[in-house]
């Protein structure tokens, strides 16, 4: 625990802020940079880098809260919080491996500013859900801090919201307030074999709509799950849908079976232990079923859980694509084989719109990025009031240029 | 309390705009006689009143859109108002302004289970939507004590919570979209059935903005099926200190119940006088703890917390047997501040949110300063998220006791800033707390918050005077003062 190098850092950052305003000279925001390809290609030539601003500062388990510096690997978090059987219960996806990188180097200020979330998003939100208190600089190179230290709080404007997915568009957030909770001490996993998309979707959905707390429901068609490192999910000889349970022993088996029961009337059902289960959605958090070709742009796309089948649908029609769900159906992942065929990128584009959604460009060669929207073309009324919210963190555009949009 | 400066020349024209939001909306849904306006002259924080110009009541998203394109060709400022719930003074009229009351939007537009949403209008109460969902075993989570009554945009707008937040979530954790419109009349969409914002999360930044940003038209709300089971539990300790400490425990021990609530004495008599709930009346705290989940996990749980409590010093203890019990155990609770509202005549309810472990030390300086100033307070909080109520008792007729309650209050929260807690838990800030902003915020951190608004709205006509101290026009607070190539003060510390 770092206490007080973090604020000799956060000096830096906020001079090396203030001088980028005064040069106008834009800086690229990175922490690890594990997911630089994520977003448009930044116009800058310099880098902003907060991988230095390290430590965990506070951490009071029985108050569910941990403070750390921006920078601070999430992995030590994850390993703080494990020592006290908690953890960050919307469940930080790794990406390194999608963009060809290392797993286990992303920072925690790079999981909010992405605002990622895994598989139990449906249960537990997503990083937002989770972030109380930040101190950042803006793009105006001024020090400012929101939220708090406790976990109930509605004093002033929710800015760790705005800042939660701005991709350090508008402040580098230079330490991080997040509420931590109880981990779950067993999983279990209901799979469901052989379903086709829509017919999955219907089971996922019936097991959502259950009393049984799912905290995972994902499908794998028979061509990701033929791949799948997990034995039982390999052999399954097909397609795999599976709801996971998490909690205390004998709540899980009470679930699992009530599970079972309402699940066997969509399929053959089979069921994973704890270290099975782990695995598994290890490997979904982490989409890494599209972690082996890093050439292919991926798509990942966010709907109504109803939607998801008949989009996927809709785009297998136009040519071929791997693609999975999870969210219930509400998120589909989506892999085109190539990218030159720009159409169907236009056509996943408006397919989400059609579907009451949006898609994002999770990964592609800077040329597509820079070509193609990587974020969902915002309404002209959403993109005026994006301009004006950019322009009251950062109104000389020195942060993050070009990010999430052409325009700043 | 300081309102900002009424504009004479708007207020001079009153009976001009009167006319002008009459050619908008049809005859009723326009109120300008003095006596019909008294009805809205203030919410919840009875304490502070005025009336406006006008209270004007559309139905559809197109008049309110018409309403605020004409407020701004006029310069009229506009609050809007929900079902006037507030503890914060967030709907308190401006003379110089209009009311825009959202009571007509009162239908539940779209229940999707398959989907677990349902899409209403923003004057549904709270409680509305989860009996709209009931027979399908399903309810809305966020449940505040003013659940029968409260509007979902009212809801949305303060970042309401409830006694099962803990485990739940607030308003802002349970939303998926909402229907904006800004004060320059136009409709934004934001959110919708997915969970996922695109672009910057506008929906996050307008949940608990207090009707600064916008007029919330339409809200789409996530649904949950109902545990299987939720039994309660009543656990009696002879200090605070030994209450507080179980909370600890439980929460140590990996259980985040569906809902922890805390009394101190002089809230159990006072619940228990009014409601009858069976409370024991010879013990210093009360702890009200809620387990819900499948059958095993509650009544295994349930062994767990008494367990933990009878180590923590329990003197009694006592769960719920069936339903019925269940509901009169948090029946006294939900009923805590009418209670106090029988044995005095007024109450100020503050909303201050502690780190837990701070609990005994806070409750100690209350009561001294419960004796400083001569007057009585009760405590009811939210202990698993350390969310306080002191409910502190005066009499608004006995001269200077208002201001001596005020007194009070801003010391109660102070004390929460500087145990390192924040002022509101989930009141909001309106006007009650405005003032106090700067304990907790610099100037910066508050000029950073007020940028978002202009972004939202530039002249600053909606509901000012609430939330932030000291309005800054959005010219001023734009500027970037960069002098010879040099930022001034470059060697302040920040941090
Ligand atoms: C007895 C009692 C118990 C309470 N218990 C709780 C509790 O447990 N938890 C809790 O969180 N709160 C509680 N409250 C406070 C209050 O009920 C909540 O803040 C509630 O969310 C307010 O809803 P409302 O519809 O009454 O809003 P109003 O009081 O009408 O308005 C509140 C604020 O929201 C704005 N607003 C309202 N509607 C809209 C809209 N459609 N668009 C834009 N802005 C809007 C107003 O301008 C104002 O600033 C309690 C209040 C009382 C009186």
């Amino acid at each position: 625990m770092a206490e007080g190098r973090p604020n000799e850092e956060a000096e830096r950052v906020l001079a090396a802020i203030r001088q980028a305003v005064v040069q106008e000279a834009p800086l690229e925001v990175v922490g690890a940079g594990t997911k630089r390809g994520l977003g448009r290609p930044v116009d800058s030539a310099d880098r902003l880098d907060l991988s230095g601003l390290t430590g965990i500062d506070l951490y009071e388990p029985e108050e569910l809260v941990l403070r750390a510096g921006a920078g601070t690997p999430l992995a030590e978090i994850e390993a703080a919080a494990a020592e006290n059987r908690q953890h960050l219960a919307f469940e930080p996806p790794d990406f390194g491996p999608l963009y060809g990188g290392e797993a286990g180097r992303q920072t925690i200020g790079g999981v909010i500013a992405c605002n990622l979330a895994g598989p139990r998003r449906i249960q537990a939100g997503a990083a937002r859900d989770h972030f109380l208190g930040v101190e950042a600089v803006s793009g105006r190179g001024e020090a400012f801090k929101a939220g708090g230290r406790v976990v109930k709080n509605v004093t002033g404007y929710d800015l760790c919201k705005l800042l939660a997915g701005s991709h350090g568009t508008l402040a580098a957030m230079t330490r991080i307030t997040v509420k931590i909770l109880p981990a779950p001490g067993k999983i279990r996993t209901v799979m469901v074999l052989g379903l086709d998309d829509e017919a999955a979707g219907a089971a996922m959905r019936a097991a959502m709509g259950s009393p049984y707390e799912v905290s995972g429901a994902a499908h794998l068609p028979a061509a990701i799950a033929a791949e799948n490192p997990v034995d039982m999910v390999r052999d399954a000889d097909g397609a795999a849908t599976l709801v996971r349970v998490e909690g205390p022993g004998p709540s899980v088996e009470a679930r699992a079976a009530s599970l079972h029961a309402l699940l066997s009337e969509h399929g053959r059902t089979e069921e994973l232990h704890s270290s099975r289960s782990g695995a598994l959605w290890r490997h979904l958090r982490d989409a890494a079923p599209f972690a082996a070709e890093t050439g292919r742009p991926l798509w990942r796309v966010s709907v109504p859980p109803t939607a998801g089948a008949a989009l996927a649908a809709r785009i297998a029609a136009s040519g071929p694509v791997r693609h999975c769900f999870d969210w219930a159906g509400g998120l589909v992942w989506l892999e085109l084989p190539d990218e030159s065929d720009r159409a169907r990128a236009t056509l996943v584009r408006a397919a989400a719109a059609d579907a009451g959604g949006h898609a994002l460009l999770l990964r592609g060669s800077v040329e597509l990025r820079a070509e193609l929207p990587v974020f969902q073309p915002p309404s002209p009324g959403r993109a005026a009031l994006t301009a004006r919210i950019k322009d009251a963190f950062d109104p000389r555009g020195i942060l993050n240029p070009g990010r999430m949009y052409p325009e700043g | 309390m300081q309102m900002p400066e009424p504009d004479r020349s708007v207020q001079d024209r009153a009976p001009e705009i009167v006319r002008g939001l009459r050619s908008i909306l049809a005859g009723e849904a326009v109120i300008a006689g003095e006596a019909e306006l008294r009805a809205y002259e203030c919410d919840g924080l009875t304490a502070y009143k005025a009336l406006p110009m006008a209270v004007v009541l559309p139905s559809t998203t197109e008049e309110v859109a018409r309403v605020l394109r004409f407020c701004k060709s006029q310069g009229v400022k506009v609050v809007p108002r929900g079902a006037g719930t507030s503890l914060s003074g967030g709907t308190l009229p401006l003379v110089d302004g209009i009311v825009l009351g959202l009571g007509k939007f009162n239908s539940v537009l779209e229940i999707d289970f398959e989907n677990r949403c349902a899409v209403v209008q923003p004057g549904v109460t709270n409680l509305a939507i989860s009996q709209a969902v009931d027979h399908a075993g399903f309810y809305y989570a966020p449940d505040p004590s003013s659940q029968i009554a409260c509007s979902i945009g009212g809801n949305v707008a303060e970042n309401a919570g409830g006694v099962h937040c803990l485990k739940y979530g607030v308003t802002t954790n349970n939303l998926l979209g909402v229907e904006l419109v800004t004060m320059e009349g136009e409709v934004l969409r934001i959110g919708g059935k997915g969970l996922d914002a695109e672009g910057y999360d506008l929906l996050g930044i307008v949940t608990g903005s207090e009707g600064l940003l916008g007029v919330i038209t339409e809200v789409t709300v996530r649904i949950l099926r109902k545990p299987e089971t939720a039994r309660a539990v009543l656990i009696g300790f002879p200090s605070n200190e030994q209450a507080g400490d179980c909370v600890a425990k439980v929460i140590g021990a990996g259980i985040i119940p569906g809902g922890m609530e805390m009394m101190d004495k002089p809230a159990i008599r006072a619940t228990e006088d009014f409601v009858h709930a069976g409370y024991p009346l010879d013990v210093e705290a009360l702890l009200i703890v809620e387990l819900d989940g499948p059958k095993a996990e509650v009544d295994h749980l349930i062994e767990t917390v008494a367990t933990i409590a009878a180590a923590c010093g329990a003197v009694y203890t006592r769960a719920s047997e069936n339903e019925d019990e269940r509901l009169t155990f948090w029946a006294g609770r939900k009923a805590a501040f009418p209670a106090i509202g029988r044995i005095s005549p007024d109450y100020f309810c503050m909303d201050g949110t502690i780190p837990r472990h701070r609990l005994p030390e806070v409750l100690t300086r209350m009561a001294e300063l419960s004796a400083k100033y001569g007057l009585r307070v009760a405590n009811v909080f939210h202990a698993g998220d350390g969310n306080l109520h002191p409910l502190i008792l005066y009499d608004a007729n006995a001269p200077g006791e208002l201001e001596k309650a005020e007194e009070f209050g801003a010391d109660i929260l102070r004390l929460c800033v500087e145990v390192g807690g924040v002022l509101t838990g989930e009141h909001g800030v309106g006007v009650e707390k405005r003032d106090l902003m700067p304990a907790m915020f610099s100037e910066e951190d508050l000029k950073q918050q007020q940028r978002v608004k202009c972004a939202f709205d530039p002249e600053g006509l909606l509901n000012p005077g609430k939330v932030f101290p000291v309005l800054h026009r959005c010219a001023e607070l734009g500027r970037m003062h960069i002098h010879r190539g040099q930022m001034p003060f470059p060697d302040l510390p920040r941090f």
